[in-house]
């Protein structure tokens, strides 16, 4: 089988869960993986205790990216404002449960930016892994 | 071969390919367990081992800085890098050397073009004009211009094919434009653009011309003079030479009207407390210690290219072309972007597998040792028209073989079978 294209990511990329818009959303927001175009948007609703009550992305994107996103927002569902803004990435990558290369990280994390981009209302203050400089790399020939 | 799409002409010389492939030590690696096939020409060209050899040859024992003292090293470092420059010129047909501008990239060309000519030239209420297939580095520094003051910039349309709307390109010039700034050869569609034609209506309109020759002047005999233009942007790692340098040449006449680019060491004339004059062109735009070694390098390149002809390039070029566009006509569910396959139609060949994201192309393929480039290709008001987010592109060099296209069919059919299409 194959290790990054199994079959629950592909069948998350071809059939998302949570796909499309909630109307009157609470919570909204769009980012891009500038990399490679990619954009997600997210609509959330909360319930009277500031719970996320439904959620929705839409957008174009890869499997990983796409896939990513849909297992994410399976799992919002009664979180807090404050729970989203916490969540850690390696969520997203057991949720995944595939290894991802440092060339596709921004692909399986654009939906977790765009879920905390949601939560504050403005870009999420983000780290992007796989573009960090190792000086060491420079000369390993 | 695996299909019989194709045929080479058989009274026209055979292209050497095994000779020019010998030239790229990187083609002998393998990737993933296969040999390479790099498909990537479009984004950075492979490095030719004449380049290679004499970056390595200046950087051992001829190293020094230009244009400093008397010092036999310097003298050498210098005679070396104003070599480099008038090969730039003769490879372009610029009728003076002068007119060769050492920068960066063709970023940094055309960059260089809109702060200097650009700010002392346009002013609010001018207008710029550019096209729907222009990369981002002809794009964002004529914003920025625009912005600064307070011009507007216009885009002409393509037509379905992908080609430049010649009629509504004409009907644009009609609003007066100062400057028309295009690409020679688009990056994602493989359209090369009329210069001539664009220039003769340019200029009877009352604008100036740039081209961005980013992708054009690996593939294609390049004659600044023939084509009427008034800049031409280049950049040496898409020759087959190193990053880090490319060349911006201008008419003699305007370069002496502009103001400087940036200011420090060896763009002056004379530095006083009351203030600074500023050089001639070239070194007026060469503010600073420039990339000497990478300027031999690109020279190096542009001697190896001229040594297998520029013709025989551009042929080659072509032939591939139509190749992959005959063989990805077969592909169930593919879809090519830009002008349809006819003889003269250049790579690159962008595309997109129907149910595949273009990274997933990108990611299978390279498991093959296929290297194609997914994304926006830094053309994200091609792809606004396109009406796509992404496209995969296969681009081709001096290098690029039948078989490697073969085994881009051949990776792309297992993408099928990945996503079980």
């Amino acid at each position: 089988m194959d290790d990054l294209y199994r079959d629950q990511i592909l069948e998350h990329y071809k059939r998302p869960h949570n796909f499309g818009r909630v109307e009157d959303p609470d919570l909204e927001f769009e980012d891009t993986n500038p990399l490679c175009g990619d954009e997600q948007r997210v609509t959330i609703r909360l319930d009277d205790e500031g719970r996320v009550d439904a959620v929705a992305f839409e957008g174009q994107g890869c499997a990983i990216s796409t896939a990513a996103t849909s297992l994410l927002t399976d799992e919002l569902r009664g979180r807090t404002r404050e729970e989203l803004l916490a969540l850690p990435k390696e969520e997203v990558l057991d949720l995944l449960g595939i290894e991802i290369s440092a060339t596709r990280m921004k692909c399986a994390l654009l939906g977790l930016k765009v879920v905390k981009g949601a939560g504050l209302g403005e870009p999420a203050d983000w780290e992007d892994e796989g573009e960090q400089g190792d000086p060491s790399q420079a000369a390993n020939f | 071969m695996a299909s019989t799409a194709t045929k080479p002409p058989a009274e026209r010389p055979a292209y050497p390919i095994e000779k020019v492939r010998a030239g790229f030590p990187a083609l002998e690696r393998e990737v993933n367990g296969h040999p390479l096939a790099y498909l990537d020409s479009g984004a950075s060209a492979q490095r030719v081992l004449a380049s290679i050899q004499a970056i390595d040859r200046y950087e051992r024992r001829h190293h020094s800085n230009v244009h400093r003292g008397a010092h036999t090293m310097s003298a050498e470092a210098t005679a070396a890098y104003e070599g480099a420059r008038a090969t730039v010129a003769d490879h372009i047909g610029a009728a003076d050397r002068r007119e060769v501008v050492f920068v960066r990239n063709a970023t940094e060309a055309i960059n260089l073009v809109a702060r200097a000519w650009g700010d002392a030239n346009l002013g609010a209420g001018d207008r710029i004009l550019l096209t729907e297939l222009e990369h981002h580095s002809n794009i964002v520094p004529w914003q920025q211009l625009a912005e600064r003051a307070g011009a507007e910039v216009d885009w002409a349309p393509l037509t379905g094919e992908g080609l430049l709307d010649l009629d509504a390109f004409a009907a644009l010039l009609e609003r007066g434009p100062k400057l028309v700034a295009v690409a020679h050869v688009s990056n994602v569609l493989g359209t090369e653009l009329p210069l001539a034609e664009i220039s003769r209506l340019a200029h009877k309109a009352g604008a100036l011309v740039l081209a961005d020759g980013a992708q054009a002047a690996p593939k294609l005999p390049v004659d600044v003079a023939e084509l009427g233009i008034d800049f031409y942007a280049l950049t040496g790692h898409k020759l087959y030479g190193p990053t880090g340098i490319g060349a911006l040449w201008g008419r003699l006449e305007l370069l002496r009207g502009m103001p400087p680019f940036l200011g420090g060491g060896s763009m002056i004339r004379k530095v006083a407390r009351e203030g600074t004059t500023y050089a001639e062109p070239p070194a007026r735009f060469e503010a600073g210690t420039p990339a000497i070694a990478q300027a031999i390098g690109m020279a190096a390149a542009l001697r190896w290219l001229d040594g297998v002809g520029m013709e025989a390039v551009r042929d080659h070029e072509r032939e591939i072309a139509d190749y992959a566009l005959a063989r990805l006509e077969e592909m169930p569910g593919l879809r090519v972007f830009g002008p349809p396959r006819r003889p003269g139609r250049l790579g690159p060949v962008s595309f997109e597998l129907e149910g595949v994201h273009a990274h997933d192309v990108s990611e299978i393929l390279d498991r093959h040792g296929v290297a194609v480039r997914a994304g926006h290709h830094c053309a994200q008001v091609l792809m606004q028209r396109l009406g796509v987010p992404a496209t995969a592109r296969a681009s081709f060099g001096a290098y690029t073989t039948p078989e490697e296209i073969d085994r881009l069919v051949g990776g792309l059919h297992d993408a099928r079978k990945v996503f079980e299409l």
